[in-house]
């Protein structure tokens, strides 16, 4: 027999990211710039707090909305760092890192029809998302000549009345753009003119540098009521494979993600949670420690970058750069599988992120500094012997 | 500059270059840093960590605690200086708590340390009492860990 395969998911695309990581999986001694997550093992205190709630015992379901003690913790973590304040057991709810969240708050918000919009270039997730929730995705495409920053007056153009969710990513996943207050105001005032709900993840929210805070649109005035926050502890605390998120959001949404939450999921898994109270409580200094440590790297690998000719402004956010590879005569995908295949570098092509990251590749600097030195080095190589007069290696 | 020291309190030897492009210097400025710090006795030497398990080079190390009257000029600093001159002690700090000062000694042998303990350390006038413990086993140093693996498996590429 043929198995049934729903139209909606037999027409949703592989993730780039896959298709990739594939032809990576067959070679060896591959110096990695794709991957998404810290090269840092999760801080030690978090691991032993975990270990310390196994010999506990404790294994069990927690409530569906996670362990109050968590949400008690990602509530004043909140408040602490976004300057928002949410009730802790009404409207916040842990879910299986913000995939889930981002899955679920699709799913109670969107009516069959109901117009999604999101900046491009985007995480690989959010397209299809909207798309198996019955919504319609539209993107938004970002420019490097605005630093990836979304305009609201591209955003305005957008609107549709059907139009329900914006979804933020600020710090973005690929680009590394943040989002400058100013801009980010005016991206709140047409929400509210336009009566839209903001779905933001913030989940590289800590990793912000040159001394720069993040500001979260739920501080903004007018805003908490219509705004998803999304969060989780996977990229500043290094704890991706824990898979902890979290939503905080108006208690009626909480409601409706959590009669979804409850039936598919369950409960986040609970040593999980465990860990994520440490590292709510107790991870600023291991995850500054990381911070700093990928601030170097980011500016080493931008100026190395420049250097070989591949532009690329200075992201202030996340552990992505998304150089310009326009000056090389390739397409992006071509320029990531060839330097793939002649000198066994993974970089992730920028069109993965969806159509506007043609001409760019992402970089993670979530990679050890000697590593990246040696994958400068051989990009250099690289673009040194491309066809002369295209790229300016210097 | 902070961040200057904290990449050569991680590794001294990064080269120059690299350091340029982490803090966003030139090569001129961070020379002309590190010169700087070295003449104001900021950074007062450089060295390399040794695994003993891998190097053994028959040196026993040993912890001391050692009781001292102080004096009534200077306190304890002119007998902790006296200490420190002695070519086995290789780290020596005023504590508080039970004792006064915590030497780390190192010798060929346990005979070594003993001799040094006997014939030197006590025979200082205002040493009252010390107290000797050998080094069995190291398992981390100046951040550095010995023995244990901590490269964690990653997948080549991901979201």
């Amino acid at each position: 027999m043929s198995i049934p395969i729903a139209n909606a998911v037999r027409d949703i695309p592989r993730s780039g990211i896959r298709d990739f990581f594939e032809v990576v999986q067959t070679m060896g001694d591959v110096i990695s710039l794709g991957i998404g997550e810290p090269d840092f093992a999760t801080p030690w205190h978090i691991r032993e707090a975990a270990i310390y709630s196994l010999e506990k015992g404790r294994t069990g379901y927690s409530s569906n909305l996670g362990l109050p003690r968590l949400r008690r913790a990602a509530a004043d973590y909140v408040h602490q760092h976004f300057g928002v304040r949410y009730e802790a057991l009404s409207e916040v709810l842990v879910s299986v890192g913000v995939s889930e969240a981002i899955d679920i708050a699709l799913r109670a918000m969107l009516n069959p029809g109901d117009e999604v919009l999101y900046h491009e270039p985007c995480y690989v997730s959010y397209a299809p998302s909207i798309v198996l929730a019955g919504g319609v995705a539209r993107a938004i495409p970002t420019r490097a000549e605005d630093h990836f920053a979304l305009q609201a007056a591209d955003l305005e153009k957008a609107i549709t009345p059907r139009t329900k969710v914006l979804m933020l990513n600020y710090p973005n996943n690929p680009t590394g753009a943040t989002m400058p207050p100013e801009e980010l105001e005016k991206i709140a005032a047409v929400c509210v003119k336009h009566d839209l709900v903001v779905m933001t993840d913030e989940i590289y929210s800590e990793l912000t540098y040159d001394g720069g805070t993040h500001h979260c649109i739920a501080a903004l005035p007018g805003m908490k009521e219509r705004t998803v926050l999304l969060h989780g502890v996977s990229k500043a605390f290094a704890m991706t494979g824990w898979r902890i998120g979290f939503v905080c959001a108006p208690q009626e949404l909480i409601e409706a993600m959590m009669k979804i939450h409850q039936y598919a999921i369950l409960c986040a898994p609970v040593m999980g949670q465990e860990a994520a109270i440490e590292a709510l409580e107790r991870g600023q200094l291991s995850m500054q420690n990381m911070r700093r440590e990928y601030e170097l790297r980011r500016n080493y690998i931008v100026r190395s970058l420049n250097d070989l000719g591949l532009e690329c402004f200075k992201p202030r956010g996340a552990f992505y750069v998304f150089p310009k590879i326009t000056s090389t005569g390739l397409s992006s995908r071509e320029f990531s599988l060839r330097l793939l295949r002649e000198k066994k570098v993974a970089v992730v092509p920028g069109t993965a992120f969806g159509p506007s990251g043609e001409g760019h590749v992402r970089c993670s600097y979530a990679t050890a500094l000697d590593q990246i030195k040696i994958a400068m080095e051989r990009i250099a190589e690289f673009c040194e012997e491309l066809p002369a007069g295209k790229a300016a290696a210097a | 500059m902070e961040a200057l020291i904290d990449l050569l309190q991680k590794n001294a030897l990064t080269p120059r270059e690299d350091i340029a492009r982490m803090l966003d210097m030139t090569v001129e400025q961070v020379d002309a840093a590190i010169a700087r710090l070295e003449h104001e006795g900021i950074i007062l030497g450089y060295q390399a960590i040794i695994n003993r398990e891998k190097w053994d080079t028959d040196v026993v190390t040993a912890v001391i605690e050692v009781k001292i009257t102080p004096e009534r000029d200077g306190g304890f600093d002119r007998i902790a200086a006296r200490i420190a001159k002695f070519e086995e002690v290789q780290t020596c700090y005023l504590m508080s708590g039970g004792y006064d000062l915590l030497i780390v000694v190192e010798a060929k042998s346990l005979r070594g340390v003993a001799a040094f303990v006997a014939e030197k350390l006590s025979t200082i006038e205002e040493v009252q009492a010390t107290a000797t413990h050998f080094r069995l086993k190291t398992y981390k140093e100046n951040g550095a860990f010995h023995q244990i693996d901590l490269a964690p498996e990653r997948l080549a590429v991901s979201p």
